[in-house]
């Protein structure tokens, strides 16, 4: 209880003290205001970056994975494009060999004019897919309806458009029931896909024309094209595992003897996802590491004032002690004193530093509108802040409590 | 018994050199006593006064206050004694120049362990019983010199000492406002408070009821004011100039305190300033 009180007392009596010596306090923790706000700001900033980064990977989809023919760099004219090109019945092998997989839709991707009625697109990006591909690619069906299994099985002329061909090529009533020519076949629109601005990062930013056909109409309009495999983890986690038993089937299926290069690729969008935090997350650590060397030049600065105060007040120290202030009391009383600057200083940064990242991040337009102070951040800064408070302070404190009570009420 | 004091020595280690600043001082002052402890400088009253207020230990020697040994106690220790037993008024009053008077009683019992509970209102009873009961608001400097010490009294008496310590307490003050000060500190004594003033003029210390004289670290003379040599040789020097001054100035207005005075000759005391304008 004693204690609380006298914490509190003194506490008031910093605070009381700071405010008559006002120009002084600032000039004592303005390097830990700059500190403090340039740390705020260098995580923020570094935590929207990665944001920003992350968010561009998951708008092409978390939990991906994709297989695709390669020629191997060391030994590229050892194969002979057959023996590289992913064919349907490998692909169809994925799942039962993959257990790490949850599903996989082949893709067959060309490239052909696109009419309907007096419309024309001398190329349009076709690509035959699977029902599955909705989901992998989380791009549903917005009107109409997917493709059936009887689609597939039949070879169906069948197409599915997105809203950016229904626009370009004026298909009249949302598009669905129209015909339209796609490679000089005729083939009936039996729904619309929603269109998915995938990041600049990994496209041209602004949406194009698609057309989807089944799988196994793509086939027979590209008999001999090579395909690629887009899969997905049962969990984002899982994806060095699907590598490994991916790597593990396409090897075993072509034969490869040990030795051999790779004659496929595959790629995980986690292992970016993973890269970019472990970047992220260094590049905020160094930052933030320069920034506490700052803040202990700062710490300097507010064991100078302290100095100053302590032989500025030596009668008044004097005078506590001669009634009755303990050397215990006195001590505490310069090293709350010292926190206490250190924590206003500590605040007044975490106020510009978050005020500074809030403004860049509703700045219009913002590279970094994904910038945020995480909580660990405040609760360092604070803390670090408090430690330099009381090991700086912790000088001028000691000083203070063994000056002779005589010889400060003597001291001029 | 208040105060015992046995063998008391006190060595400052100058550099090499030793300076005994006592050479053994035994004195006992009793509860409700007014002493006055005088001397001239180098004499070591400065270090007797210390020593009783508990800021300094002796080299050697005993000092027993109210039963408590305090010679060999620690520094912590000697705090909460100066806390509790000793209220010390000093030359230049040593108020906070930005604390209220209020704020300034109150500062001794922020560092009590007893009295925490209503430290306000045994702040605002101490500054009415030495009269400022109007001004608590008032910050040092919008006091004069005489209501600024006693403020330093009241900050003094609010945790209730047994020993109220006074080292010049008139030494920046004019002679009336030292009229006021003595008159307080002899209201005080008559309330029963322990009083020990160390001053070098003899009109001060005439007030109190025992003269301690001290030279070169010993005691000189200890007695009753009335009895002290040097004492009744300085009012005996007085009463003449004051009768030199009543023939030359007959309509000259006696600014004595003497009136006031109950042990001591009934003479008229003119103050020093009064003689001294007498004097050419």
């Amino acid at each position: 209880m004693i204690v609380i009180r006298l914490l509190t007392q003194t506490v008031l009596l910093a605070l009381a003290q700071m405010w008559t010596n006002k120009v002084r306090a600032l000039l004592a923790m303005l390097m830990i205001v700059i500190g403090v706000g340039a740390l705020i700001l260098i995580v923020g900033g570094s935590e929207g970056f990665k944001r920003n980064i992350l968010k561009e990977f998951e708008s092409v989809g978390a939990n991906k994975v994709w297989i695709f023919p390669r020629f191997p760099h060391e030994a590229r004219a050892r194969f002979s494009w057959r023996q590289v090109r992913l064919m349907a019945p490998e692909a169809d092998g994925l799942l039962a060999h993959c257990p790490s997989l949850a599903r996989m839709t082949p893709i067959l991707e060309f490239s052909v004019p696109f009419q309907y009625k007096e419309q024309r697109k001398p190329f349009v990006r076709v690509q035959g897919i699977r029902p599955v591909w909705h989901e992998i690619e989380q791009r549903f069906v917005t009107a109409g309806r997917p493709f059936s299994a009887i689609d597939l099985e039949a070879v169906r002329n069948v197409c599915l458009v997105n809203d950016k061909a229904v626009e370009e090529m004026q298909l009249p009533s949302g598009g669905v029931g129209s015909y339209v020519l796609v490679g000089e076949r005729r083939f009936l629109v039996v729904g619309v896909v929603e269109t998915k601005l995938v990041s600049p990062m990994f496209n041209r930013g602004d949406a194009q024309s698609e057309v989807f056909v089944p799988f196994n109409t793509a086939q027979v309009m590209r008999p001999d094209s090579g395909i690629y495999v887009v899969a997905q983890t049962k969990k984002p986690e899982l994806f060095e595992d699907a590598k490994a038993e991916i790597t593990f089937y396409m090897r075993k299926s072509r034969d490869l003897k040990p030795g051999d290069p790779n004659t496929f690729g595959v790629e995980a969008i986690e292992q970016y996802i993973a890269q970019v935090r472990r970047i992220g997350t260094m590049m905020t650590m160094f930052l933030s590491g320069l920034v506490m060397v700052a803040l202990l030049v700062g710490g300097v600065g507010i064991m100078v004032i302290q100095l100053v105060s302590v032989t500025e007040r030596t009668r008044e120290i004097g005078l506590r002690k001669a009634v009755g202030a303990k050397p215990s009391v006195i001590l505490l009383q310069f090293l709350v004193e010292a926190v206490v600057l250190c924590m206003t200083g500590a605040a007044i940064g975490l106020g510009i530093g978050h005020a500074v990242v809030y403004a860049v991040r509703v700045w219009p337009k913002s590279p970094l509108e994904q910038a945020a102070v995480p909580m660990w951040a405040t609760a360092v800064a604070v803390v670090f802040c408090a430690g330099v408070g009381v090991v700086f302070g912790m000088f001028p404190a000691i000083k203070a409590a063994r000056l002779d009570p005589i010889d400060a009420l003597r001291h001029e | 018994m208040t105060i015992t004091l046995t063998g008391i020595q006190k060595i400052y280690r100058v550099g090499v050199e030793r300076v005994h600043a006592l050479r053994g001082v035994d004195l006992s002052i009793s509860r409700g006593e007014f002493v006055a402890i005088m001397g001239a400088s180098g004499s070591g009253k400065s270090t007797l006064m210390n020593i009783l207020g508990c800021l300094d230990r002796p080299t050697r020697g005993e000092y027993i206050l109210n039963n408590k040994k305090v010679a060999r106690m620690s520094a912590a220790a000697l705090s909460q004694v100066r806390n509790e037993e000793i209220g010390f008024v000093f030359q230049s009053f040593e108020l906070m120049a930005r604390a209220s008077a209020l704020k300034n009683v109150m500062l001794p019992l922020a560092y009590s362990v007893k009295h925490w509970w209503g430290a306000k209102a045994r702040a605002r009873r101490a500054l009415e019983r030495v009269g400022l009961g109007d001004r608590m608001k008032h910050a040092p400097n919008q006091l004069s010199g005489g209501q600024r010490q006693r403020v330093a009294i009241a900050r003094a008496l609010v945790n209730e000492p047994s020993i109220l310590l006074a080292d010049e307490p008139t030494g920046n003050l004019d002679s009336r406002t030292s009229e006021e000060i003595i008159a307080l500190f002899r209201a005080l004594h008559s309330e029963g408070q322990t009083i020990i003033i160390v001053t070098h003029e003899e009109d001060i210390a005439g007030n109190a009821h025992r003269i301690v004289r001290l030279k070169d670290g010993m005691v000189l003379s200890d007695s009753p004011t009335r009895e002290d040599p040097i004492h009744r040789e300085y009012l005996a020097r007085m009463a003449t100039a004051a009768a030199d001054l009543a023939r030359t100035h007959p309509q000259q207005p006696d600014r004595s305190y003497s009136s006031n005075r109950s042990h001591s000759p009934a003479v008229a005391i003119p103050s020093p300033q009064s003689a001294k304008e007498a004097a050419p």
